[in-house]
Formats: C-alpha cells, sequence, structure tokens
C-alpha cells in the first residue's frame, strides 16, 4: 500500500506530534508546524494516536493513491482536485485505488495536513516519525518529498478504509465519496492581519523604551527567509539598551529573540534548543498554530498578555479542538 | 547553590537562572540538580534542560495530570531537587574523543597560534592536555559545549564565520570547546575533527556526549582517523 510522489510541490513532510523529552540532548520536540488542524485530519479518518500525515506548504505536492484509502485535508485552504475534480476540503473523502491527487496553491493559510487512515508508515526514529530536515533524520528518508517517492501507508489502510467509511455511511455511487458536514477551520487568518497574544519575554527590560513601544505597536511581516525553524519579522529594527554577550540559555516554541540586526525571529517547531539572542517575547501556546499559517509577506501584530491570560487562551484553545474532535467522534458513532 | 531568578518560559516552562557568567562549579552542580529532578520528574514534566548557567523545564501542556498551577509544581520540585543535591557531584562519564590535529583538518590552528603567541604544536598540545567537561548539550542534537580550555587558548569568536564547517570539527571560542555534529556555518576556531559520529539517531544514546562527561581529547594520527572512520 503505497503513495506515489507525482510531483513534490514545494516543501512537503512527513509529521506527527513530534520526538518529546529529548530537549537535554539538543533534539527539539518538531512535529506539525499546525498541531490543532494535524490533530482535525487524523481525527476525520479515524486516527487517534496523532498517526503521522503529510504535511503541504504553500504549494502543495500531486500524488497517486495505489490503494483506496479513506484521507481528509484540513489546515490551508488549497486548491486541490482529485481526478480533476474539487477536492472536499476538512472532510473524510474515500478515494479509489488510482486517484490523483493535485494540490496548488494555498488560497487562505499556508500549510495542510493531508491525514490517510492508518497513517504514514515510515518508520519512527527516536520515538517519532516527524521529518526533521537541519539534522535530515526521520520522516520519509530526513527528507522533503521528491518526485517518484513511493510513500508507505499502513498495511492495514484499505481495510481501516473501508470499515470507516461504512461507519461514517459515506453515500454510495460517486468516485470520491464524502460527506456532507466537514470539521471547522480553527487556526486560518481571518483577516489581512492577525493578532497574536505575546508576553514579555526575559530580556524585554533590556532593549531601549522606543523598541520595546514597537514591538506592541507596530505591524509585523513575515519575511520570505522563514521556514519550520523560525519566522523572521519585518519591521522596525529593535535595540538593546545594553549589548552584554549573553550566556546561550534554553528557547522554547514560541520564543522571539532578537540577534544584533534587530530583526526578531519567532521560533517555530524545528527551533533550535538553545540561544544566545535576547528574547523580547514569548508568543501564547495558543497562538503558535495561527502564526504557523502565516504565508511571508503576511502581515500581525502583538498584543500584551500576561501568563495567566496565555493559560486561559490556551485552555480555550484546547476546549475547541476537543469539542471539535468529540462532534467527528460522534459521526463515527451514531 | 541558589537561582538568581526562577521565570517562565513561555506559559509552557521555567527557567531558572543560576548564573550570567561561565561558572563551571555552578554548572556541575546544575547537572546534578538535572539528573536529580529527571529521576523525580512527575509525568507531565516533559523536559528537564541544563544550560551553561540555568536550568529550564518543560512541561506538557496537554497532560492530563498538569496540575493547576504549574509552574508553582515545578518551583517546588526544583527547590526539593536544590536541597537534596546540595553536596552531590555527579561524576560524568569518562569519554576520551579522538581528535586528529592535522592541518587540513585544524582549518584555524596557525590562526589561533598568532592569536595566542604560541605555535600550533602547543596549542594541539594545551588543548589535549586537560580534563573537559561537557557543559550543555544544545543549538543542535548531539552538540556539546565543553568547558576546561586552558586559558592560555582564550581566543574570541571568529570575525567572519565560515558558512560551512565539516561534521565532527572540533573548534574553539569563548573559552570551551565545540564539537559540530553536522556540517553547519560556524563562527568558531577550528582546531581538529575527530572521526566519531558525534549523533547517530539510530544509537542509544543518539548523543556520544551528554551534559556532565568528562572529556578528554585524544590526538591521533591521519591513518588512524581514517581506521576509525
Amino acid at each position: 500500500m503505497s503513495v506515489r510522489v507525482l510531483r513534490p510541490g514545494m516543501l512537503t513532510t512527513v509529521q506527527d506530534r513530534g520526538r518529546h523529552r529529548m530537549q537535554h540532548l539538543g533534539i527539539v520536540p518538531g512535529g506539525a508546524m499546525d498541531p490543532v488542524a494535524f490533530e482535525l485530519a487524523n481525527a476525520l479518518v479515524g486516527n487517534l494516536q496523532g498517526e503521522a500525515a503529510l504535511e503541504f506548504t504553500l504549494l502543495g505536492p500531486q500524488l497517486a493513491f495505489e490503494a483506496a484509502a479513506l484521507i481528509a485535508l484540513c489546515g490551508a485552504e488549497f486548491e486541490a482536485t482529485l481526478d480533476g475534480q474539487p477536492m472536499p476540503l476538512d472532510r473524510p473523502v474515500l478515494v479509489t485505488s488510482g486517484t490523483r491527487l493535485a494540490a496548488g496553491r494555498a488560497r487562505r493559510g499556508s500549510r495542510a495536513y493531508l491525514a490517510v487512515a492508518g497513517g504514514i508508515a515510515v518508520e519512527p526514529v527516536l520515538g517519532s516519525r516527524s521529518t526533521y530536515l537541519p539534522a535530515q533524520f526521520g520522516g520519509w528518508q530526513g527528507r522533503v518529498l521528491r518526485s517518484d517517492d513511493l510513500l508507505p501507508l499502513a498495511p492495514e489502510c484499505a481495510a481501516l478504509s473501508g470499515a470507516r467509511a461504512e461507519r461514517l455511511r459515506l453515500p454510495g455511487g460517486a468516485p470520491h465519496r464524502t460527506v456532507p458536514w466537514s470539521a471547522p477551520s480553527l487556526t486560518l487568518p481571518e483577516r489581512e492581519f492577525i493578532v497574536i497574544h505575546a508576553m514579555e519575554g526575559r530580556h524585554f527590560g533590556g532593549f531601549d523604551a522606543d523598541s520595546q513601544r514597537a514591538f506592541f505597536d507596530a505591524t509585523w511581516r513575515v519575511a520570505p527567509a522563514s521556514d519550520r525553524m523560525g519566522f523572521r519579522l519585518l519591521g522596525p529594527a529593535l535595540a538593546r539598551v545594553d549589548g552584554d554577550e549573553l550566556l546561550s540559555e534554553p528557547t522554547c516554541l514560541g520564543t522571539v529573540q532578537v540577534p544584533a540586526d534587530g530583526a526578531p525571529i519567532a521560533l517555530m517547531a524545528d527551533h533550535q534548543t538553545t540561544g544566545g539572542y535576547p528574547k523580547i517575547a514569548e508568543i501564547a501556546g495558543a497562538d503558535v498554530p495561527r502564526l504557523a499559517q502565516l504565508a511571508p509577506g503576511a502581515a500581525l501584530r502583538f498584543v500584551r498578555c500576561t501568563l495567566a491570560e496565555a493559560q486561559a487562551l490556551r485552555r480555550a484553545a484546547r476546549q475547541r479542538v476537543e469539542s471539535a474532535r468529540r462532534g467527528i467522534a460522534w459521526k463515527y458513532q451514531s | 547553590m541558589n537561582p538568581l531568578r526562577i521565570e517562565p518560559l513561555g506559559d509552557a516552562a521555567l527557567y531558572a537562572e543560576f548564573s550570567r557568567t561561565l561558572d563551571l562549579r555552578i554548572n556541575e552542580a546544575l547537572q546534578a540538580v538535572a539528573a536529580a529532578l529527571r529521576e523525580r520528574a512527575p509525568p507531565w514534566l516533559r523536559d528537564v534542560v541544563p544550560s551553561l548557567g540555568g536550568l529550564a523545564l518543560h512541561f506538557d501542556p496537554e497532560h492530563a495530570a498538569l496540575p493547576e498551577a504549574p509552574l508553582r509544581a515545578a518551583t517546588d520540585l526544583l527547590l526539593d531537587c536544590l536541597k537534596a543535591t546540595a553536596r552531590a557531584r555527579t561524576a560524568g562519564r569518562e569519554v576520551e574523543v579522538p581528535v586528529c590535529y592535522d592541518a587540513q583538518f585544524g582549518l584555524d590552528l596557525d590562526a589561533v597560534a598568532a592569536q595566542t603567541g604560541l605555535d600550533a604544536a602547543q596549542v594541539v598540545r594545551l588543548h589535549a592536555a586537560t580534563e573537559h567537561r561537557v557543559l550543555m548539550v544544545g543549538f543542535a542534537p548531539g552538540q556539546p559545549y565543553i568547558g576546561g580550555l586552558d586559558p592560555r587558548l582564550a581566543v574570541p569568536r571568529r570575525a567572519t564565520p565560515r558558512t560551512r564547517v565539516p561534521a565532527g570539527s572540533i573548534a574553539i571560542a569563548n573559552a570551551q570547546s565545540v564539537v559540530y555534529p553536522f556540517e553547519i556555518a560556524g563562527g568558531w576556531s577550528v582546531l581538529g575533527r575527530t572521526p566519531l559520529r558525534v549523533f547517530d539517531p539510530q544509537r542509544e544514546p543518539p548523543s556520544l556526549l551528554l551534559p556532565g562527561d568528562r572529556v578528554r581529547f585524544a590526538p591521533i594520527s591521519r591513518q588512524r582517523f581514517e581506521a576509525l572512520r
């Protein structure tokens, strides 16, 4: 059981929930940039264990399914077709053997997850199937997909797909069968610029007054040189009062650090585990998946929040995901 | 040893700062605390990351057993472990890292010799003579920051970083040595290269060096380098 890659798209990788508990060895968790869309894609095809999915970036791949499979594409709104017909997004779709999925550009958002019943069956490395590009391990041969790659699916994919389609009572007849309902989009940018909650970072007080104000007043744009490691932000240059060298110290997902050139970098899924640049802010964990959906050139503003507010945002975001997952699970049970 | 500050790191971690400058004694104590923390870590405490002058504790924000106030709970645990390890020393493993200091690997040997007023052979001798200690593994998978450099080898970072430093290169700056696990850009002065794999995801543990390890650099010939590769 496999999927053949006809065209790889801009940056398509295998991702899951990431590899944890190894940051003291310099190994970052990594995993899906938008874990919310990732979890919903999996829920739609009946996967409950964080099975590996494909992460599409800005320009999606063209794939051929060499077996029948229950699939779902969640996250950014990609122009996607199945054998030339528009592909329904955020829904479980049963494709037949030989079906061609062609994903074009992302119309809204920048990353989507293609989940397949049973998951992408690459070998786990250090407990995860996520691709870690900087060190070239995990996922499919530690790299982005290329044309002619033959990605393994779970051996039970066809059986699982059939049984799950049955439980969802997919209507018969059509070549690509789907359901009349869809999962909600929880992380896509809602307008021209988005608001991201951030706490003052450990070194906030070390920046001059203008920079402290500018960080929360300015409109920032995601720079083209942004990747899974970090988003470089274009806006006013930020300057420190003192220029002391800092000892390298741990960072985390959402840390906003400022190198000597004054342009902040928001650390994303594949960020380095430690760094020596001053931390001006820490993005609320609940808002990191929304940030991950911004394409280069997209605009954002930071709004100051407290730790308690960030924790409340996290609880609210988690409740929205849980409620969506319960809704999907109910469709499987009824 | 007492923390200077304990503060949140984002909304799912804390950072306890013990020193703002490199202090080998404090770093050694940090390794003992980290070991105690790892032993006693509740399931929601996902990562214990000792660094040069502090320690980060990362929580699993989705864990069912996450306490109401995780920061408070983690701080209490940290303070407990600090008390328990007040006099403890981690022995650390003893690891010998073979290094070929030949000119074709030691790209900056001559430059370091010129900066320090030594000759290249003396630079090698001084680097290999002392016992070093892994202060932190970070930045990239398996990348060790190693303290214990002879003070006579004090050099700053290179003015212009190299865009590519070969994997296995051993380089010095800021009173430390580093071993590059992969070919990456780097601004430290390269003295030699080890034939060993610094990071191998298929090995257990994947990292050649662990925080707290005592390290000796053993000079080897070019032939030995090829044989060990």
